[in-house]
């Protein structure tokens, strides 16, 4: 073959590290993204709809659902007992039925499931069963559960030091409480799972879910089948949040069981009132505890109780509370620290993962108790949280966490100092102090907040991840591996991963739907980890084929292979150049093998979960963030004015998407901190019923609401570690910037009530009001006495 | 009437749909009929915009003849479209395919993450760009946008993006629509006579009118009785999808033309049963400013455009947000049964929860608002949980009128969220009567209003939050009255410490 005479074209641009848009955008912003709803429908396809309690806790003293059975356009109607295998959806314990059987544990829980013609008509018929109950006594709040030593699974302690003695030595202790509320995740695409029968005992779903391997396995359990009876597909979701991590089986498996039972196509849609109710959420909790620390507001000794409230079932509150452990110190050391972690079953929905997982429940007691610590000495804030930050990287003085890992990436001193220098902390904290004292209605609050997260799931085995490389003889390339497209631009990134290494135009390489068939034993998207592991993957599968092509690119030019260059869709060597399409179709001539896979397994990292020591997490990623907020003491209304943010993410694969990362997190932080209230009936009838199950009475941040002045910057920092280009994940932790709003708002609430107000999350208007107090001679119904 | 098939404007030509149940929405009708699936379903009750899509109606005062507006096509149902034109999110490329400036700018600004709420987010902004776009480089403020997104959630992005695009799409070379056809085919459609619609299912003999006046709606009633007024469907829309109600045969009131109507003489300003919320808080707000935060916070955009202030009224819940004002305001709500026409003061038509002074077959026809009073303080304020697109805890309004000593000589208090009706408070109104308007008498009517209500505790408010906020608002009044403060937070900008 003849040399090719090299093309006159501008050198293409490396496709790692540049502001790509979203794969899909194109698609998203004409309607013509397809979502699981949006498929053409089979043929045939039956509509279903579960039915549920309306009970928090109860045995079914009687089931009647005739006139469920009778009602127009239904099918099928089945219950626990139609389950031929197993029925449990739970991830790790089996302690989650697909269908109550018997026995109810919360209000809302699915009974049954109508198969119907149309959604309309399942919807309908769902409401005609006649249920009859006997109450059993229900245990509604963590305070409840804890009274009762209601556990789903037993407590567990953590300790580094001796604590009691520290405390007892320190010049100072303070003790304290605090709370936060759950968080619904209100992904916008409620959930849903489409299956179709196919032959021989087979079947293939689709599930808009973060964990397809998951679903596979519980689909399979369920009917008593192998795994390779089940494949599990996802294109794309619409928001997942860690919503679609396990709390998809059950959609999953009851869409199953249809197409099993009736040999038909099924889809189960939830509607939003229903997936709001039955599905978990974000673990609130409960903190208490006692703080030793010096005249300075250093910290000498921590005992924490940490109480979470886990719903019916353990599903992943095992997990979660573990991270919330192992997040207590965020980025401040802790010397003597014992935490118990108290993971309360109640008869509520049971809780699971949500971006963060655990990590801002453990970081916002630590936040509040440093807060605490710094009012208590009339110190700023921010000095106490300086004071108490890891110690330097390179030297070896207070970098050890309480779980035994060291913290050996360490930027957060200079990340705060930084952010303080440009947000302009000091100069803007003093104006506030001025402001409020002649302000008698509005107050002003700022807070200074960092962030460290620890990357990798907790558990050893999960990190770890398989991709597939297809070139096809025309030049092309389709991606598959084992991550899922959430909207937080995975596919994106993997596209700039496999385009870079191989030298290609991102319109070059496409991705395939993450499909169990393709990819096998795969991880959730979870855990930040999705382009960390995939992209590490997907690489290694690049590579593979690369070297291919590299070595018989030198054998064919005679030129060393160290040479062979492959970038502007071309490989070359010195002045020898191939378009990559021909260079792939000689190799296909050559009998190459064109595609590949690839396997990633992290490195280093091991975690002991019965002592919870070891170095669970390969790197941490930073962050800090300053707000600026205005509250109403009249009505307890607030605002935030101003936000500036630094963030962590490395080397950024994609600057752009970590940003639209980062700000997503902030605000979903924000709503979990300030509007979004889930509230239970607390008494009557409905007892335990979550009465927020709609967005009409549960308030996610809106338009209006995102701050005015928001300044996000990336941080200039390679990942220490071999990560991905040097890359850090960057899911979950933006998600923790939102603390400076709450501490800020805290901050305006002290200054109104002229003592440490007592402010709990979420900080709804009402919450402040309460906060500020209702006996403060600054407020107006203070006044009437 | 004789009946026929629902006619419409969507994609490019007249539709003609029947056969199916007029409670069919215009989301359901889009997605599982036509197989029309970009646009989404997020909650099917109006309150994330997931399902925006933009109607296109008659208005000679309209560009081009035509009156564009965002609404919630899960909860309009699907006869309500017809003499209209339905615009989803399918319609906004532009002919050759390529991207509508506001779709440009989204992609661009990286304003989709999962894109689920895209469509609509592009809706509510291609509606905004047709009605506002006049220049380039004249990008509208924040305020217009977050407002014009205020029916639009996203779980994602966090909203900046989505902000940056809706002003850089103004940057871009203008790309409107054309009208001409729309219009024309508008007209034909006008030329058929009122719908009367049924699916041709004998089980449900439910039937659909739309009269095209306020005497035929007034016959039609009168004939049914049991039938169900429907105006803008954004109450009565969730009965149909969350509550799966059968509504029975529905005389829709959006097209009779003089039910929409908006008259102003010396002494008040009539507003017809069926102008949108949108207009009649244009109206009510052009003639007193202090209707502004309200009118702002009432829902959102497409639920304003859809919405009636007659529904609300008629409506009558305990948290409707316009009913405070309208009463303290001195209100007169017009009813029509027959061709009997009477009227009384808005706060007689409530007699207790969900229960109306309103005969069987009798409907609202008007308010008669009083014209803005230069001697009276009026103030409405609405408290919720979100500034936008909430439901209120405490929804307060207030008109003093006092004389040049500073006494008080009437006052009118009345309080949503507060008792089981929008309720006037007597008992605060006669502490502050003929005193002079101090920090005394507002402790006075503060503590008068412990007496006379007994707010209810539920997911929005606890009871003593409500009471503390309403008894903290005639502080507010008081402060507004006396003090140069800022008293909202929504007026505090970064800026003073910056
Ligand atoms: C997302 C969302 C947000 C909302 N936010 C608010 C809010 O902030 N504040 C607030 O007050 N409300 C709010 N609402 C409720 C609703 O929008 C208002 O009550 C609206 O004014 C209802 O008007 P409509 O024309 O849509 O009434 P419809 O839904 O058509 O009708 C409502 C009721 O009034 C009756 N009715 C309508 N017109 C007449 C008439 N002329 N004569 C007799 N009866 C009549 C109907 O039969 C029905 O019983 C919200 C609703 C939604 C879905
Ligand atoms: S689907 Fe949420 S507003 Fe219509
Ligand atoms: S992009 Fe996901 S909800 Fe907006």
């Amino acid at each position: 073959m003849n040399a090719v005479e090299p093309k006159i074209s501008a050198p293409q641009e490396k496709a790692v590290g540049l502001s790509i848009t979203h794969e899909s955008a194109a698609l998203h912003v004409s309607g013509a993204a397809s979502y699981i709803d949006d498929l053409l429908e089979m043929q045939g396809t039956l509509h279903a709809a579960f039915g549920m309690s309306t009970c928090a806790h109860g045995r079914i003293l009687s089931l009647n659902l005739d006139a469920v059975r009778m009602a127009a356009g239904v099918v099928s109607v089945l219950t626990a007992q139609d389950i031929p295998g197993l029925n449990d959806c739970g991830p790790i314990i089996h302690d989650d039925p697909i269908l109550a059987d018997g026995l109810v544990q919360f209000y809302g829980q699915p009974i049954f499931i109508v198969f119907a013609e149309s959604h309309d008509a399942a919807r309908r018929a769902a409401r005609l069963a006649k249920i009859e109950y006997e109450a059993l006594p229900a245990l509604l709040t963590t305070a409840e559960a804890v009274a009762a030593e209601s556990w789903v699974l037993p407590p567990v302690d953590m300790h580094k030091g001796d604590a009691e003695a520290a405390l007892a030595a320190a010049p100072l202790r303070l003790k304290g409480h605090a709370r936060h509320g759950g968080q619904e995740h209100f992904y916008l695409e409620g959930q849903i799972a489409y299956a179709l029968p196919r032959d021989q005992d087979t079947m293939h779903v689709h599930s808009s879910t973060q964990h397809p391997t998951e679903m596979q396995h519980m689909v399979a359990h369920m009917l008593g089948w192998h795994s390779h009876q089940v494949s599990v597909e996802c294109r794309r979701m619409g928001g997942g949040f860690g919503g679609k991590e396990s709390q998809s089986a059950q959609i999953a498996c009851a869409a199953a069981l249809g197409v099993w039972k009736t040999g038909r196509p099924v889809k189960l849609r939830l509607d939003r009132d229903d997936d709001m109710t039955f599905t978990g959420k974000r673990h609130d909790f409960d903190f208490e505890w006692e703080a030793g620390f010096d005249q300075e507001g250093r910290i000498l000794g921590l005992r924490l109780q940490m109480a979470s409230r886990c719903g019916f079932s353990a599903d992943l509150s095992g997990p979660v509370n573990d991270r919330a452990l192992c997040h207590i110190d965020n980025c401040y050391y802790l010397d003597a620290v014992a935490v118990r972690s108290l993971r309360c079953k109640t008869h509520t929905v049971s809780n699971t993962a949500f971006r963060g997982f655990g990590g801002p429940q453990g970081m916002f007691a630590i936040e509040y108790i440093i807060d605490d610590i710094a009012r208590h000495l009339g110190r700023d804030p921010l000095d106490v949280r300086c004071l108490n930050l890891y110690g330097d990287s390179a030297g070896d003085m207070r970098v050890m966490t309480p779980y035994g890992a060291k913290v050996e990436d360490n930027v957060a001193p200079a990340m705060i100092e930084e952010l303080a220098a440009s947000s302009d902390y000091a100069t803007r904290r003093a104006a506030i102090i001025a402001f409020n004292k002649t302000s008698p209605v509005i107050k002003r609050g700022i807070a200074l907040t960092p962030l460290k997260f620890g990357i990798s799931f907790n558990a050893t085995l999960y990190n770890q991840a398989g991709a597939v490389v297809h070139v096809y003889s025309d030049g092309t390339v389709l991606v598959s591996h084992g991550g899922t497209e959430m909207g937080q631009g995975l596919y994106t990134k993997i596209q700039q991963v496999v385009a870079h290494e191989l030298g290609l135009s991102i319109g070059t390489v496409r991705l395939s739907s993450t499909d169990t068939s393709r990819v096998p034993n795969t991880s959730a998207t979870a855990a930040s980890s999705g382009a960390d592991l995939n992209g590490k993957a997907a690489q290694a599968a690049a590579i593979k084929i690369k070297q291919r092509l590299t070595a018989l690119f030198a054998q064919r030019h005679g030129v060393p292979a160290d040479s062979v260059v492959f970038a502007d869709d071309c490989v070359h060597s010195g002045s020898v150049r191939v378009s990559f399409a021909e260079l792939v179709i000689e190799a296909y001539r050559a009998r190459v093998q064109l595609w590949d896979s690839g396997f990633y397994s992290t490195p280093k990292i091991h975690w002991n979960k019965e002592t919870l020591q070891g170095k669970p997490f390969f790197y941490y990623a930073y962050g800090a963030s300053c707000s600026e907020v205005a509250i109403d003491t009249l009505t307890g209304e607030s605002k935030v004015l101003r936000v500036d943010i630094l963030h962590d993410v490395g080397k950024s694969l994609n600057p752009a998407i970590d940003i639209g990362q980062i700000e997503g997190g902030f605000i979903q932080g924000m709503g979990w901190l300030t509007t979004e209230e889930l509230w239970f009936r607390p008494e009557g009838a409905q007892l335990g019923r979550n009465m927020t199950h709609a967005p009409s009475t549960y308030k996610i941040p809106a338009a209006s609401d995102c701050p005015p002045v928001m300044n996000v910057r990336l941080f200039d920092n390679a990942n220490v570690e071999e990560t991905i280009h040097k890359s850090k994940a960057v899911g979950e932790p933006p998600l923790m910037l939102a603390f400076s709003v709450f501490f800020a708002l805290r901050d305006a609430c002290s200054a109104a009530r002229g003592s440490v107000a007592p402010l709990q999350a979420p900080a709804t208007a009402e919450a402040i009001l309460r906060a500020i107090g209702d006996m403060s001679e600054n407020t107006a119904t203070g006044r009437l006495g | 009437m004789t009946q026929r098939a629902i006619r419409f404007w969507h994609r490019g030509k007249i539709v003609e749909v029947s056969g199916v149940s007029p409670q069919r929405t215009v989301l359901q009708w889009l997605r599982e009929d036509q197989h029309c699936t970009g646009t989404k379903e997020g909650c099917g009750e109006g309150d994330c915009g997931a399902c925006t899509v933009v109607l296109g109606s008659r208005d000679d005062d309209a560009p081009g003849g035509l009156r564009l507006e965002a609404v919630n096509s899960c909860i309009q149902l699907i006869p309500t479209l017809d003499g209209k034109a339905l615009f989803s999110v399918e319609d906004v490329k532009q002919p050759n395919g390529t991207l509508h400036p506001v779709q440009q700018a989204m992609v661009e600004c990286h304003g989709s993450q999962c894109g689920f709420c895209t469509p609509g987010f592009i809706m509510s902004l291609w509606a905004h760009y047709e009605n506002k776009y006049e220049k380039r480089d004249a990008a509208p403020t924040r305020e217009q946008i977050t407002d014009t997104l205020s029916g639009n959630l996203c779980r994602c992005t966090g909203y900046r993006p989505i902000i940056d695009a809706a002003q850089a799409a103004w940057q871009k070379p203008c790309v409107k629509m054309s009208r001409a056809p729309v219009r024309t085919a508008l007209d034909e459609l006008a030329a058929l006579p009122a719908l009367e619609y049924a699916d041709g299912n004998s089980v449900n003999s439910q039937t659909f009118f739309a009269p095209r006046s306020t005497s035929e709606l007034a016959e039609i009633y009168s004939a049914r009785p049991a039938a169900r007024i429907l105006a803008g469907s954004t109450d009565i829309g969730l009965w149909v999808t969350k509550q799966l109600r059968e509504l029975g045969d529905i005389i829709y009131v959006g097209a009779a033309s003089d039910f929409a109507q908006i008259t102003t003489n010396d002494e008040w300003i009539e507003i017809g049963a069926g102008v949108s919320l949108t207009d009649a808080f244009a109206a009510l707000t052009a003639d007193e400013p202090q209707w502004t935060e309200l009118a702002e916070r009432f829902a959102s955009v497409p639920i304003r455009n859809a919405g009636t202030l007659g529904g609300n009224v008629a409506n009558g819940s305990p948290i409707g947000d316009s009913m405070p004002a309208l009463i303290v305001l001195g209100t007169q709500v017009v009813l029509q049964k027959g061709e009997r026409i009477r009227e009384m003061p808005l706060e007689d038509l409530y007699l207790g929860y969900q229960k109306s002074a309103m005969e069987q077959g009798e409907f609202v026809r008007a308010l008669r608002v009083p014209c803005r009073d230069p001697k009276a303080m009026f103030r409405t304020w609405k408290i919720s949980k979100r500034r936008d697109q909430d439901i209120s805890a405490v929804c307060a309004a207030f008109a003093l009128t006092l004389d040049v000593a500073g006494t008080v000589t009437t006052a009118r208090i009345a309080f949503g969220g507060m008792a089981a009706t929008p309720k006037r408070a007597a008992a605060a109104e006669a502490a502050l009567t003929g005193r002079i308007l101090s920090d005394e008498s507002i402790c006075d009517a503060m503590r008068a209003l412990a007496s006379e209500y007994q707010p209810l505790a539920d997911m929005r408010a606890s009871a003593a939050y409500r009471m503390q906020v309403a008894q903290n608002l005639l502080w507010r009044l008081w402060l507004d009255y006396s003090s140069s403060d800022v008293l909202r937070v929504h007026d505090v900008t970064a800026e003073v410490t910056a």
